[in-house]
């Protein structure tokens, strides 16, 4: 008996609801870039500039303890908060602490570390630094400057590439899921106000990766259902197609994200952040290419004659034989 | 017909393992290490067979633990430097011509500039004339030659500046020089496979492994280099020997057995030295071409004068790199190192005096540091985490498509053996994210099996027999599978060619696991199947 995620045959209908799933799709895009505006994103230093410290001592961390301490060497913006995982020895407390850019300097100077060690022997005698990263603001800027740059390019790539593969309208659906995803996840991070740092951004582009993945595999199901059904409604093609690839769909989504969960959990608390990301974007880049990809498809519409054979034509690479 | 030729057969299961040969090292990682480290030291190496691959997957900083540090040259110091030094010479041409042009004298001057007022402002341009003669050669952006200095007036003033040219020819060496010092300090401290590179224009990135602190590295880096001329009083052979009241005893640096017997106090040190390139002498061999400041100049000149005929020795950091016969007296404050040495060699001892201490001072952008307990904290739950999420898949993978789950499986291990074989072939540095990059990998290198499987299903439905089922169910995946895993790599490439450190790190996994997962799925797995069939030649098929 074979575990199966997705009957045989299914036959949803997927454009049934599709105002709803549209409009609910705008209403999360509109949230999102909503809560980006108003309460900003939780920068990490590789965008803000500062320096991040993670201490770890065998006594009980106390927030507002090491506040007290910190706060005589009149540092600005300083942000104190536990790091709490699983894989912890029970006499291992962390605790991530944030201070901001200082001003005039590029880097850190060193005796803000040592100040901030003294310091904190009052409370905790046997603190230590396993981590010590500070972030000039010049080299910052350029890091958010490139991340943009990065996400941009990504999308115009690949918007390039499906019209050379495919039609316009194929990329643009593809496009505006991986926006659509995109805006989602950046959303998350600014509602949740987790950390925003380098390894998001990294993140982002294997979900436009991830999710465009999953576009592709039901817009070349369209394609070849095109092809076959050439009387079929458009709406009708698409339908099959994606009930055709549904139990791929669902099957790809369900190892990966097993992966992931199980880097989730067991990974340690650094990348979690990372894998966070990554976890919120496979599921929203699979509902994407499904819901919005392919809504966006059918309202532009397609070319219906795809008799003759061209050099976009998806079999060319059917030669290549093991 | 379902059929793999034999020679394709043999190319499948021959890079599958080649792969696993070149990934095999990192099953044995610290056996490996301590090889790798005792060859390289050109000991006898011990604990791993020398016929097999010894490449390691490197670990980046944040699972190894270490320092990074990014500074910024301050390029523009260096053009100063280099026009103060610049002062006595053009004083001596304008003193000649003191007649025309009147009293001179060198006034204060912005960045990057030698401002000198001149007493008979008429003569402004025979002044001009006079300071324009003193350029030298160099090759310009247009591949022609041009002056180095560019000579202008102001008000009352002669106003020195570099040229272009000059200025980006200054920059690589200024970037040149401080990349030697910096490397030299870190190898100093004898840490192992520092990573010293020039970023952009004027930046350094600096990663030592295993190093406790930033600071620490900054420490190693801000003390200058101690360079020294000095009376040379003998040699000898014995490491042990007397040197006698006043003497030391220094080893040579280019020769193991012999030591110099040195004054110690030394006759000039580089403080006092502004310049040095690499050049000819008159017989056409490499020597390199030295530049006193005024003080250094006027001790050396003293000191050649009284000591025709004997030599003195160079010392840097308690090595004498060369000990020249002085031939005649040095008194114009350079004067020309000759050696047995070829053109390579010139340019490094060029860039060696140069080295005394950083040409121009080092802004700190950025610096990490993490310890070797985080780090190895991170590589244990990453450990932990890749064993579980496989696990979980292969599992899941069995239960949705048994035997052909299983190929799929094997497939699996074989494409994170092949992955790592690559890692280490290319020598690629495995970082956190990375990390992240092969989870992920083994999430999604299913994915192209998942889609032969899933068309081989559909076309079970309808096609006659189970071979042209499978051999469908290739085809027809085909295309999707290329399309996806294309669109995914160019947004790895693109990650690599933008990001910076650990993110570089995942797209390489990235990238590598989309290579070796396409390999597996459309090679690997189908070879496993046609095998399978062939042999069981089944009626009916499961999928």
């Amino acid at each position: 008996m074979r575990l199966r995620l997705v009957k045989q045959q299914t036959a949803f209908d997927f454009f049934d609801k599709w105002k709803f799933w549209l409009g609910l799709s705008a209403v999360l895009v509109v949230l999102s870039i909503a809560s980006t505006v108003v309460q900003g994103l939780n920068f990490g230093i590789d965008f803000k500039g500062g320096t991040t410290i993670r201490a770890e001592s065998s006594t009980p961390i106390n927030v507002a303890a090491y506040r007290q301490a910190i706060e005589p060497l009149a540092l600005g913006d300083v942000s104190i908060a536990e790091v709490f995982d699983p894989s912890f020895r029970a006499d291992q407390n962390v605790v991530q602490i944030r201070i901001q850019a200082q001003d005039g300097q590029e880097a850190v100077a060193s005796d803000l570390v040592v100040q901030l060690e003294t310091a904190l022997r009052n409370i905790a005698p046997d603190i230590r630094f396993p981590s010590v990263e500070s972030v000039g603001p010049k080299v910052s800027g350029e890091l958010i400057k490139s991340a943009v740059l990065a996400i941009i390019i990504a999308i115009a790539v690949v918007l390039i590439y499906i019209w050379l593969r495919f039609e316009w309208q194929f990329a643009l659906g593809a496009v505006g899921a991986l926006v659509h995803d995109v805006i989602l996840t950046i959303g998350i991070f600014s509602a949740l106000q987790i950390k925003f740092d380098l390894a998001i951004i990294a993140a982002l582009l294997t979900i436009v990766g991830y999710s465009l993945n999953d576009t592709v595999v039901v817009f070349d199901r369209v394609r070849e259902n095109l092809r076959r059904y050439k009387k079929k409604d458009l709406s009708d093609v698409l339908n099959l197609s994606i009930n055709e690839t549904l139990s791929r769909t669902v099957m790809t989504s369900v190892t990966t994200l097993l992966a992931l969960i199980s880097l989730f959990i067991l990974g340690g608390d650094v990348i979690r952040g990372f894998v966070f990301a990554m976890i919120w974007g496979v599921i929203v880049g699979t509902y994407s290419s499904v819901f919005v990809a392919s809504s966006t498809l059918l309202r532009l519409g397609v070319k219906r004659d795809w008799s003759k054979p061209s050099n976009t034509d998806g079999n060319q690479f059917a030669n290549i034989d093991a | 017909m379902l059929h793999i030729e034999g020679w394709k057969r043999v190319v499948i299961w021959a890079t599958c393992a080649l792969g696993l040969l070149f990934a095999l090292p990192n099953g044995f990682y610290g056996q490996v290490e301590s090889y790798n480290d005792a060859q390289e030291a050109g000991q006898e190496a011990t604990g791993w067979p020398s016929f097999l691959p010894s490449g390691l997957v490197n670990l980046g900083l944040d699972l190894r633990g270490g320092a990074h540090l990014l500074g910024e040259v301050k390029l523009e110091e260096v053009y100063t430097t280099r026009l103060e030094g610049f002062w006595p010479e053009v004083r001596n041409a304008l003193r000649k011509e003191r007649a025309t042009i009147g009293a001179i004298r060198q006034q204060e001057g912005g960045a990057g500039e030698l401002v000198v007022r001149i007493g008979n402002l008429a003569q402004m341009d025979r002044a001009i004339e006079v300071v324009q003669t003193l350029a030298r050669p160099v090759a310009s952006l247009t591949g022609g030659m041009t002056d180095d200095i560019v000579v202008t007036s102001r008000e009352n003033n002669l106003i020195v500046t570099l040229s272009e040219a000059e200025q980006l020819a200054t920059d690589d060496r200024t970037m040149a020089q401080s990349l030697e010092i910096i490397r030299r300090r870190v190898d100093e401290a004898g840490t192992r496979e520092p990573t010293i590179q020039r970023q952009g224009n004027d930046r350094i990135l600096i990663q030592v492994p295993g190093l406790g602190s930033a600071q620490e590295l900054k420490d190693l880096i801000g003390v200058p280099a101690l360079l020294t001329f000095q009376t040379v009083v003998g040699r000898s052979n014995n490491p042990n020997g007397a040197a006698g009241v006043g003497n030391e005893l220094l080893p040579a640096a280019d020769r193991p057995d012999l030591y110099y017997i040195l004054e110690r106090t030394p006759v000039v040190t580089g403080e006092e030295l502004t310049d040095a390139q690499p050049s000819f002498d008159q017989n056409g061999r490499p020597a390199v071409n030295f530049r006193f400041n005024t003080s250094g100049a006027r001790k050396f000149g003293q000191y050649t004068t009284d000591h025709v005929g004997d030599p003195f020795a160079i010392v840097l950091d308690d090595e004498v790199i060369s000990a020249p016969v002085i031939e005649v007296p040095i008194t114009g404050g350079s004067g020309i190192i000759t050696g047995n040495f070829d053109v390579a060699e010139s340019t490094r001892l060029a860039t060696l005096l140069r080295a005394g201490s950083l040409p121009a001072s080092l802004e700190f952008l950025e610096e990490r540091t993490v310890g070797p307990e985080l780090g190895q904290d991170s590589i244990d739950a990453g450990k932990i985490a890749c064993l579980v999420g496989f696990a979980a898949v292969l599992i899941f993978m069995f239960l949705s498509y048994g035997t052909f789950g299983i190929f799929a499986n094997i497939a699996l291990l074989i494409n994170v053996g092949l992955m790592f074989g690559l890692l280490s072939m290319i020598g690629a540095t495995l970082t956190l994210p990375g990390i992240a990059g092969i989870v992920l990998t083994i999430g999604m290198a299913v994915d192209a099996n998942v889609l032969v499987f899933e068309r081989i299903r559909e076309e079970l439905k309808t096609a006659k027999g189970p071979a042209r089922a499978i051999e469908l169910g290739y085809e027809k995946a085909l295309s999707a599978i290329v399309d996806a895993n294309i669109t995914t790599f160019l947004t790895a490439a693109i990650l690599f060619i933008m990001g910076a450190g650990p993110v570089k790190g995942f797209a390489v996994t990235l990238g590598l696991g989309i290579i070796t997962s396409v390999f597996t799925a459309i090679f690997v797995t189908r070879a496993m199947v046609v095998i399978w069939f062939e042999r069981r030649k089944p009626k009916t098929l499961e999928v």
